[in-house]
């Protein structure tokens, strides 16, 4: 514990981006894959800036903003698919929008 | 690096907050109730904001801040309530293959932990002359951002402004 | 062997990639405001095609022009050459001057019009050698012999290039490669495609699609001369690929009918199938030819024997299965009948000029890795030659029993790809692109004829509602006709010479190869007989149709739909509705103009390449076989007149045989003669699919289309789901146990021993395993298909971990 590691960081992000999978894997809830997929670009963001530390340069930050950015963008957008599939079938299952099945 | 001259008290920040972390990550896919599962939520983007601090990247950890837990978060749980979540237990939040995504999890996870721990080992996470660069976070990457990233940075507005109206069309009745 | 660049190419020679460029352009300009044009959309189309097609007459007369300058300057060139070497002097005038004015126009053709290039470019010679130091360097690997009697001259292709992205030392190039055979696609395309234009505002009038329908008539164009100009292989594939996207919306036009859907699906996917074999072989050529694209430097190194004889084997097998799917040969040929849901003129355009003869033109193309990796001309008898045989018969066979006039039609095409695919195959290369030259101007003529005659009574079936059409449509009847008599070879029509010269390239071979000869005449008089049948359905006896007219709903505007015309309307209207109302008509000028120009071409165009020996010895030396003296491909790209290539085989030209000439006509009309006392008099045991249990069976197998069908969607597709593994395992179980147990039991104690333990533990393990595996694989994928977005995101996640943890694992 003299000295702080690359990888402590890059092994947090691995499990929040596992946990993340998992989330949008077997979640049925879809506001719950939302949150999952928001756990999934966190991990990115930790490696982001965890790299830029590690390298010396600002560029890990600049893009974790824009990481951020975007992911605010499809928060907006992905909550407002969930709204019409809501009102359009009055449940957020994604079970019940199997409709894939050819 | 701001606080890399007491590395010991670092760690010890890292690893409770990382402890907390992985404990509420892991909560929020497995909790069954939405609302809690939104708060849990706020723990792992709190925490990340906090080892945004760790890694000196205080501009980046305040945006973590005021944009997923200001912004993200408010928007989920108007999510959820306007889907009418129970506020109470809801019981089957999981699919019937869950096992399927928790295999899949799980192999991503050995497989990017037996990887990172090949490859970089005990690599230091400060290399020499990497912490005087970083002095005056917020000023550099002002600097960058409406430097060399302009063009990014203004695509990035436009897309904000299309994903604006998109969700205002996608999402009002009419 | 003398450098062509002294001979300056026309501007239309050398800026023919316009051509495409101007299509694309038209196919953006009408999906952008064509929906603003409403019905003249189609004057984009037309304007555009138009000026291709001036513009493709212009590049032909330019490239006639090309090749008699090179020939001339050979000539003059060879003249100076004996003298310079007679004189023994370092440097002859003659030869001072033509290095000089060679200089110039090295000069400005040096950044696109280059040769084959090899490794070590010209570098400045003796004065004395200049010029032949400035010949392409091809020549001067070749040997430098002076010009003997008979010796080729190279016509040097025009090629242009640009260099699209570098990766490492790969340069990823577009161009155009311009020679005979590209100048002469380039004038068959855009003419049929300039009268398919011109009919469909007829055809297609008041059609929803109408502007979708012009644009991707416009697109399909444009890849298509795309694809006669590519350069390298990569372009080849891309355009191929864009002639079946273009073919599978225009097949899907009316896609609302599900059958019209399932047809474009049917094509598409058919074609996916050899389109796996095409990237394959590529990729195969790419790397054995030392990672290049370059179509003439592939060539070259085959010919030169550069490239290895398997990987010239396994590359010409793999691209044939291209030129199956996509030239409709047998096998692979199911997806063309039904592709004729399609819009009539599309089918036209199909059939003609574009889609199936982009497999031919393939092999034409890359006719030096056909020629020297099948062995075209050795003493066996090669793959090419025997899938193109089996074509003609096959498709032929199967004209007979189809009562639809375009599958009658699209069958015949099959047959007629078959004669060009075998006369690859037994190295009658002008000949197989002559007989696709003619073949585009009557076989257009007969689709479009077709279409008129549809067009007029709104069916495509021949046995319901046609019959008697020669008193309703007689210009159509008498296009149709003369188109017919080319497609049967009538003498001396276009298809008689192109299919003489067929036969008589498989006839020289000799050996085996006479098999083909035999199978081509055949052939003919299978297409004499079907034809004939199909005359009489349309055109004779009493008319049989009329009923559709009967409900008035049919209106103009409906009447671009014929295929899904109700055929459940009461039949007894008609009686006394057809007389006033529901009678055929000829059709208006802009469908008959078109089938006028095409029976005028079925007529004229066979004496392009008349042939001079045998008995027309008396034809001139300047008319005869212009052709094959224009278009032919003469270099080191191609398979060599003079020279025995690595496979010691020469290319040869066959001769005129009267002999073949009349037997194939006899043979021809004895299949007219047939079929007329058939259907026209009566004669002969009709209704002997009836009466006979043998013939019943073999017209049931004809109407099953050979049954492929059912071997593809019953057998080889629904076996995935399981069937196919319970029949492995069954075998397996009981089967090769059975085999096994046998060969043990059989066995003394040496037997016994190697049972126990080899045959017992390893094999039948092995055996039974894989059985397993097959049925559980069924199972297993069935059960997959699920349509849940989270369980294939989960199996993609895990693949794709798996694969990462084998990279992490392996590096």
């Amino acid at each position: 514990m003299d000295d702080v590691m690359l990888n402590q960081f890059l092994l947090l992000s691995a499990i929040l981006f596992s946990t993340g999978v998992y989330g949008v894997l077997a979640k049925k809830n879809a506001i719950l894959v939302l949150m999952s997929i928001e756990l999934i670009l966190n991990a990115v963001n930790i490696n982001l800036v965890a790299f830029g530390a590690h390298n010396g340069t600002i560029v890990g930050s600049v893009f974790a903003l824009f990481v951020i950015a975007v992911a605010a963008a499809e928060v907006g957008v992905g909550l407002a698919i969930v709204l019409l599939i809501y009102r359009n079938r009055r449940s957020v299952d994604l079970d019940d929008v199997a409709q894939m099945k050819g | 690096m701001v606080l890399a001259a007491d590395a010991f008290a670092q760690n010890v920040f890292f690893y409770v907050i990382a402890a907390a972390m992985a404990f509420s990550a892991i909560r929020v896919v497995t909790v069954k109730n939405v609302v809690h599962a939104a708060m849990y939520l706020v723990m792992v983007l709190a925490g990340v904001g906090a080892q945004f601090i760790l890694l000196a990247s205080e501009f980046v950890a305040a945006t973590q801040v005021l944009v997923y837990i200001g912004a993200v978060v408010v928007l989920v749980l108007f999510g959820v309530m306007l889907t009418r979540a129970k506020l109470g237990q809801d019981v089957n939040l999981t699919n019937d293959y869950w096992w399927l995504g928790a295999v899949a999890a799980v192999m991503i996870f050995g497989v990017m932990a037996y990887s990172l721990l090949d490859y970089y080992g005990d690599e230091p996470l400060d290399t020499a002359g990497a912490e005087s660069q970083l002095v005056d976070n917020t000023g550099q990457v002002s600097d960058a951002i409406f430097g060399q990233y302009l063009v990014p940075f203004e695509i990035i507005s436009v897309l904000l402004l299309g994903a604006l109206v998109g969700a205002i069309v996608l999402a009002r009745k009419d | 062997m003398f450098a062509a660049e002294t001979v300056e190419a026309g501007f239309f020679l050398e800026h023919a990639y316009l051509i495409p460029l101007i299509m694309a352009a038209s196919f953006g300009l009408t999906l952008a405001i064509g929906k603003r044009l409403g019905k003249h959309a189609s004057w984009i189309g037309i304007a555009s095609i138009g000026a291709c097609f001036l513009f493709a007459i212009v590049a032909n007369v330019q490239w006639a022009d090309y090749v008699h300058d090179t020939e001339h300057a050979a000539e003059a060139k060879s003249d100076t050459d004996d003298h310079g070497s007679e004189d023994t002097s370092d440097d002859g005038h003659g030869d001072e001057d033509e290095s000089n004015s060679e200089d110039e126009s090295h000069g400005d053709d040096e950044e696109h019009s280059i040769g084959p290039v090899l490794p070590d470019d010209v570098g400045p010679t003796v004065d004395g050698e200049t010029a032949a130091a400035r010949a392409p360097p091809v020549e001067a690997a070749a040997p430098a012999v002076p010009a003997a009697e008979g010796e080729e001259i190279e016509i040097v292709p025009i090629t242009k290039t640009w260099t699209w992205w570098t990766n490492g030392t790969v340069e990823f190039e577009a161009g155009m490669l311009l020679d005979g055979m590209a100048v002469m696609m380039l004038f068959v395309v855009t003419l049929i495609s300039l009268l398919v234009h011109i009919f469909s505002t007829d055809y297609v009038a008041g059609d929803r699609r109408y502007t979708h329908y012009f644009a991707f008539l416009s697109l399909f164009s444009a890849s298509m001369l795309g694809f006669v100009m590519a350069q390298n292989t990569l372009q080849l594939i891309t355009m191929w690929e864009l002639v079946g996207v273009c073919s599978f919306a225009l097949i899907g036009h009316w896609w609302e009918e599900k059958p019209n859907s399932d047809a474009a699906l049917k094509a598409f996917l058919t074609n996916r199938v050899g389109d796996v074999g095409l990237l394959v072989g590529m990729i195969t050529l790419f790397f054995a030819a030392g990672q290049t694209f370059d179509i003439i430097e592939i060539n070259t190194l085959a010919n030169e024997g550069a490239i290895t004889h398997t990987a010239l084997v396994v590359a010409s097998c793999c691209l044939i299965a291209a030129v199956m799917s996509k030239s409709g040969q047998f096998m692979l040929h199911t997806w063309l009948p039904d592709a004729m849901a399609g819009p009539t003129p599309v089918s036209a355009l199909i059939h003609a000029a574009t889609m199936v003869v982009a497999g031919v033109f393939m092999v034409a193309r890359m006719y030096g890795v056909f020629w020297n990796g099948l062995v075209i001309g050795g003493s066996s008898i090669n793959f090419l030659a025997v899938v193109g045989g089996v074509t003609v018969l096959g498709g032929a066979g199967l004209a007979f029993v189809q009562s639809d006039i375009k599958k009658v039609l699209a069958y015949s095409t099959i047959s007629q790809l078959g004669y060009m695919v075998m006369a690859l195959g037994v190295g009658a290369w002008t000949a197989a692109l002559f007989h696709l030259f003619t073949h585009a101007f009557f076989k257009a003529g007969l689709f479009l004829g077709a279409g008129s005659v549809a067009h007029s009574v709104h069916s495509f079936d021949m046995k319901k509602d046609m019959g008697g059409m020669k008193q309703f449509m007689p210009k159509t009847y008498v296009t149709f006709m003369i188109c017919t008599g080319a497609l049967i070879g009538i003498f001396p029509l276009a298809g008689f010479w192109s299919k003489d010269e067929i036969l008589a390239g498989a006839d020289q071979l000799g050996s085996g190869y006479s098999a083909f000869m035999v199978v081509g005449t055949l052939g003919a008089f299978m297409t004499a007989a079907y034809m004939t049948r199909l005359i009489y359905l349309t055109f004779f006896g009493e008319f049989r149709g009329g009923h559709h007219e009967a409900d008035a709903v049919v209106s103009h505007g409906e009447e671009d739909h014929p295929v899904d015309e109700d055929h459940a309307a009461d039949p007894l209207d008609h009686a006394d509705h057809s007389d006033h109302h529901g009678e055929p008509h000829e059709s208006g000028p802009r469908i008959l103009i078109p089938l006028y120009i095409l029976a005028t071409l079925a007529v004229v165009a066979g004496f392009t390449n008349i042939p001079d020996s045998g008995v027309l010895s008396w034809v001139p030396e300047g008319l005869a076989l212009q052709f094959e003296h224009l278009f032919e491909p003469r270099g080191g790209y191609f398979p060599s007149l003079s020279e025995v290539g690595p496979t010691g085989v020469t290319f040869a030209h066959p001769k005129f045989d009267i002999a073949i000439a009349i037997g194939s006509s006899l043979v021809g009309f004895a299949g007219i003669g047939l079929a007329y006392a058939w259907y026209f008099k009566g004669m002969g045991p009709h209704g002997i699919t009836e009466r006979s249990k043998i013939a019943k069976a073999g017209h049931t197998f004809l109407v099953e289309k050979y049954y492929l069908d059912h071997l593809y969607t019953g057998i080889i597709a629904g076996g995935v789901k399981g069937p196919i593994a319970k029949a492995v395992n069954w075998f397996n179980k009981k089967g090769l146990d059975g085999i096994v147990d046998g060969a043990g039991k059989s066995a003394v104690v040496g037997g016994k021993f190697v049972y126990n333990t080899l045959d017992q533990k390893i094999v039948d393990r092995a055996v039974d395993g894989s059985g397993l595996a097959a049925e559980g694989g069924g199972q297993a994928f069935r059960q997959m298909q699920t349509g849940k977005v989270q369980q294939y995101a989960a199996i993609l996640f895990i693949a794709s971990v798996v694969l990462a943890g084998t990279f992490i694992i392996v590096i």
